[in-house]
């Protein structure tokens, strides 16, 4: 039987925040289909435990960097939904004022600097933020997340290398979902050894099954403790899935015959089904853990509402914030 | 008056405002090394520690993303390269990273960053030892281009390209290094976005970046013995450019040269003739001439060199031509 000995409440609030992306993201799912929303939306179904795992962990004034699948890392770290909603649907009361899209979200308030498409951007960025939390001695820990592909590009090693040699206090979780776009990773790479690549650096390592939330906040729980306290990064690689796309709502999109092996295995290991099975054998009725559904569900129903209703951005403003101060 | 070197004006600008502000800090490659940044930065990880003063691996694209993020994050980095030439390594961070984030955001985060770049050329250095690319990043919305001619300057705009709140690509030239002039001792900016008139003149007016302005002003020295008065323009700021002072001048002097030692294509001078050639066509008496680089790599060779780079002698018998065919040699 599941076990976990973190309180019951925690294990509850995990569970809110992982059924919360996935209703979120299929409801964009929804309204990208219905052609509601056009901005290329990279859905995060399947891998919820990552975000979540590692933002259970984080204070609020800790950072957290992404890329174009970023969504399920803003609700995580508590970013405000309505202004995600109204951000992909590019409204002028979006995070981003419309001029971010799905792929340009942040939300400084709790962390988000910024999430961009640019395959392994945020990775150095991330090292930088805890370069200045260094600096400042301010015990913040900054959280790069990123997929697989994104270990291929030089902006990785680089910065592994640095964030080793300066004992930065950084986390790199790579989820890796076996698939960059449709190539698998034995398309492009010689081993499956991401994890490795800690080594290589000096940078702590660890792999994880990135569909067990209780497995992922247990390696973030030992990163981020080694991160405040002095010793430097980690390296988190999360072994998980996306079920849809690669981007968009579709099931089947980028499916070979193995893809479609893949899908059916990792849907048996649903990552939400897997925390409730533990809430179950603690003890929770079904008609508690299924309660949050409810509370989700009207969110995600304002939050579109709001973004429905909001107004699309001014042209007058066009210009606008290209400088700081212009 | 205090007279000080342009290195020693720009070393003592990273001084003060590494004394004065403790959001800063610098990384980049060879700020521990004796010659790695021409005394530019000697001594500096010795006054203020290397935690702020850090000599960095051999990752461009890493340290300059670093910056970025730090910036993101509250300080105020100044990311430095030795040579302009292997920056390109981090055109990433600089050109889809810090020029955009302010705008993709809503400006709800922004990047106070400072990118200082050296353009270290000559010697039979070769191809890769020789670039000067202001124009790529003068194409760039979100990227603001300083490059100081002065002593004056190369202290004035390090200061204010830190203060800006904006990514600054702050670009010197090391031929620049032992000119000097006035430099106070206090710590004063200089203004991005205005250019400084260098020499008053009536018939011809020359725009001139970093090098050249240098090289204009003894251009036009030997030119004013052959009657033609040239006026002299140190665009100091590449982007934004200071299109009102030139335009004031080409009304006066109606004839426009632009001297950039950089390459032809798509350069510096180009935008600046396209921009005055469209806004100032009455006033022009003469096509618009841009002084620059060939379209070719740099040579090694001496001898080649000698040809390749530009100078005073290059603007001289630059602004001739334009007199040439007139009545008298000088204006009419």
């Amino acid at each position: 039987m599941p076990h976990s000995d973190l309180p019951i409440s925690l294990l509850r609030r995990m569970y809110r925040t992982m059924v919360l992306i996935r209703r979120f993201e299929e409801a964009v799912a929804d309204r990208v289909t219905a052609g509601e929303i056009k901005t290329p939306c990279h859905l995060y179904i399947g891998q919820e435990a990552v975000a979540t795992g590692v933002c259970s962990v984080l204070d609020r004034e800790d950072y957290v960097w992404g890329g174009h699948r970023s969504h399920g890392h803003y609700i995580a770290k508590g970013g405000d939904i309505r202004a995600l909603m109204a951000e992909i649907f590019c409204r002028a009361t979006g995070c981003s004022e419309g001029r971010g899209g799905s792929m340009h979200i942040c939300a400084p308030e709790v962390g988000i600097l910024g999430t961009v498409p640019l395959v392994a951007a945020t990775i150095p960025l991330a090292a930088g933020a805890a370069l200045a939390s260094k600096l400042r001695n301010d015990r913040r820990v900054s959280v790069s997340f990123f997929g697989d592909g994104a270990t291929e590009e030089g902006h990785f090693h680089e910065t592994l290398n640095i964030a080793g040699l300066y004992r930065l206090p950084v986390l790199f979780v790579c989820e890796n979902n076996f698939y960059s776009s449709h190539l698998h990773l034995s398309e492009r790479r010689v081993c499956d050894n991401i994890d490795s690549a800690g080594q290589l650096h000096g940078v702590a390592s660890v792999r994880v099954d990135g569909n067990d939330v209780l497995a992922v906040r247990d390696a973030a729980t030992r990163a981020v403790d080694r991160a405040r306290n002095g010793m430097g990064p980690t390296l988190i690689e999360c072994r998980t899935f996306r079920w849809r796309g690669h981007v968009g709502p579709s099931w089947d999109m980028d499916v070979g015959i193995k893809r479609k092996d893949d899908l059916k295995q990792w849907i048996e290991r649903d990552p939400i089904r897997l925390l409730r099975e533990v809430l179950l054998a603690q003890g929770e009725s079904p008609e508690e853990v299924d309660a949050v559904e409810t509370e989700c569900g009207d969110l995600i129903e304002d939050a579109v509402g709001f973004a429905k209703n909001s107004p699309e951005p001014d042209p007058r403003q066009l210009l606008q914030h290209v400088f700081k101060y212009s | 008056m205090r007279t000080l070197s342009y290195v020693s004006a720009l070393r003592e600008a990273h001084a003060q405002l590494l004394s004065q502000d403790s959001r800063v800090f610098i990384i980049g490659q060879g700020l521990w090394s004796p010659w790695y940044a021409g005394g530019s930065m000697q001594g500096l990880e010795k006054q203020f520690g290397r935690d702020r003063v850090i000599d960095s691996p051999v990752s461009e694209n890493a340290t300059t993303g670093l910056a970025v993020g730090a910036a993101l994050a509250g300080m105020r980095p100044i990311v430095f390269h030795p040579r302009m030439d292997f920056m390109l390594l981090a055109v990433d961070p600089i050109v889809n990273q810090a020029a955009n984030w302010s705008y993709m955001f809503a400006g709800k985060v922004k990047v106070p960053l400072v990118i200082r770049a050296v353009i270290n050329r000559g010697g039979e250095q070769g191809a890769q030892h020789a670039q000067a690319l202001q124009a790529m990043f003068m194409h760039i919305p979100g990227l603001k281009v300083v490059m100081p001619a002065t002593a004056y300057d190369a202290k004035g705009l390090l200061i204010a390209a830190v203060n800006d709140g904006n990514p600054v690509l702050y670009i010197d030239d090391r031929w620049l290094y032992a000119e000097s002039g006035h430099v106070p001792e206090e710590m004063y900016s200089a203004p991005i976005g205005t250019a400084a008139v260098q020499r008053r003149g009536r018939d011809v007016t020359i725009v001139a970046t970093s090098i050249m302005v240098k090289e204009s002003v003894l251009a036009a020295e030997m030119l004013s013995r052959e009657g033609i008065d040239c006026e002299v323009i140190d665009l100091r700021s590449i982007k934004p450019w200071d299109r009102d002072t030139i335009l004031q001048s080409v009304a006066k002097t109606r004839r426009l040269v632009i001297a950039d030692a950089a390459w032809h294509t798509c350069g510096v001078a180009a935008e600046i003739a396209a921009t005055i050639g469209a806004e100032a066509f009455g006033h022009l008496r003469h096509a618009i001439l841009r002084i620059t680089l060939p379209d070719a790599p740099a040579p090694s060779s001496a001898a080649l060199e000698a040809f390749y780079f530009i100078g005073a002698a290059d603007v001289v018998s630059g602004v001739r031509q334009m007199f040439c065919g007139s009545s008298k040699k000088g204006p009419a």
